[in-house]
């Protein structure tokens, strides 16, 4: 297997592991941090399958969506901690109202 | 707990079917498509600078960055707009943070000088140079140091509209030129980048330091005269 190919596939572990953090945790931060992990997991699979060929040079294309993406998931992740925040200071718990609960 | 390892049961087959699935696509994925990035190496030449990365970003694609830039003034605007209360720090900084954070900030600005100069032609580039900035803005602001109040008013929207700004007067003089957006002159391609790299570090520090900070700056000082009165 070459190295692109693990990378790609360490990228997906990741992206379960988030995915299964944002399933299981209820409190909000714990869900941001998961639904980085998952982000995180995405940009190694396009930065790994943007140098697939070992004997060509890197795709500078997904590389540099890949920066755009993150600068993106960066202000995105502030407005949801913000967000987080907001919540936590009305309703005094940082987890989402439950189904359950009412 | 019961209902949880419930959810553990039914939810671990489901997560592996996902990351088998996932993984046998990427593993039956064709050969590395070439046309884009033979596209890319035919016209480094006349993108401006040498490094494939930023000729994408600054030149290929810049409808991309410029967008990305207005992304992250909205998303600015949005926790500008949540109104949140200003976590101040009372207590004077520690002396390690305090000392640490007066020898790095020189340091983490040249970082920053050079991360934007060297993606020309190396990985670098505005984004990394501006969250380096904005690293450096963070320390500081943990260290208790804030903006002078005049500052905070006008001069930091300007800052941080900077970038945008000027990538869309770039790209208005760039239709103007060539007819066509965000095409540069060739022969200018260079100059364009660096300008638009320079403003855009500095809008990116700014915001992403701003966006740290969480607080509308101004606001806390606005209530504070209301008290006074």
């Amino acid at each position: 297997m070459n190295p692109a190919n693990f990378y790609a596939l360490v990228g997906i572990g990741l992206f379960c592991i988030g995915l299964f953090g944002m399933i299981i945790n209820s409190h909000l931060l714990r869900k941001i941090l998961a639904f980085n992990i998952m982000g995180s997991g995405v940009f190694l699979v396009l930065v790994a399958l943007g140098r697939r060929a070992e004997n060509l040079p890197a795709d500078p294309v997904p590389h540099a969506m890949v920066i755009t993406g993150i600068v993106v998931a960066v202000s995105a992740t502030a407005l949801a901690l913000t967000l987080m925040i907001k919540v936590a200071t009305q309703t005094g718990q940082a987890t989402l109202p439950d189904e359950d609960d009412k | 707990m019961n209902r949880n390892r419930l959810l553990l049961i039914v939810l671990l087959p489901l997560l592996l079917t996902l990351a088998a699935g996932l993984g046998y696509a990427v593993l039956s994925l064709p050969e590395q498509p070439q046309y884009l990035q033979q596209l890319v190496m035919d016209n480094m030449a006349d993108s401006g600078v040498s490094h494939p990365v930023t000729a994408v970003l600054l030149n290929f694609r810049a409808y991309d960055t410029l967008l990305e830039m207005v992304v992250l003034l909205l998303a600015l605007l949005a926790v500008w707009s949540l109104d949140m209360a200003d976590p101040q720090h009372k207590t004077a900084p520690s002396l390690v943070l305090d000392t640490l954070t007066r020898l790095l900030t020189p340091v983490l600005i040249l970082v920053t000088a050079y991360l934007l100069w060297v993606g020309a032609h190396a990985p670098g580039g505005a984004f990394q140079a501006g969250s380096v900035l904005a690293a450096s803005a963070v320390l500081l602001s943990l260290a208790g140091w804030r903006l002078s109040d005049k500052l905070t008013a006008l001069p930091l929207r300007i800052v941080l509209v900077a970038g945008p700004g000027v990538f869309i007067i770039l790209s208005a003089l760039s239709m103007v030129l060539e007819g066509q957006l965000l095409k540069y002159p060739v022969a200018q391609a260079g100059l364009f980048i660096v300008i638009l790299e320079t403003f855009a570090t500095l809008s990116i520090g700014a915001t992403l330091a701003a966006l740290f900070l969480g607080v509308r700056p101004g606001k806390i000082n606005k209530n504070k005269d209301r008290k006074h009165k």
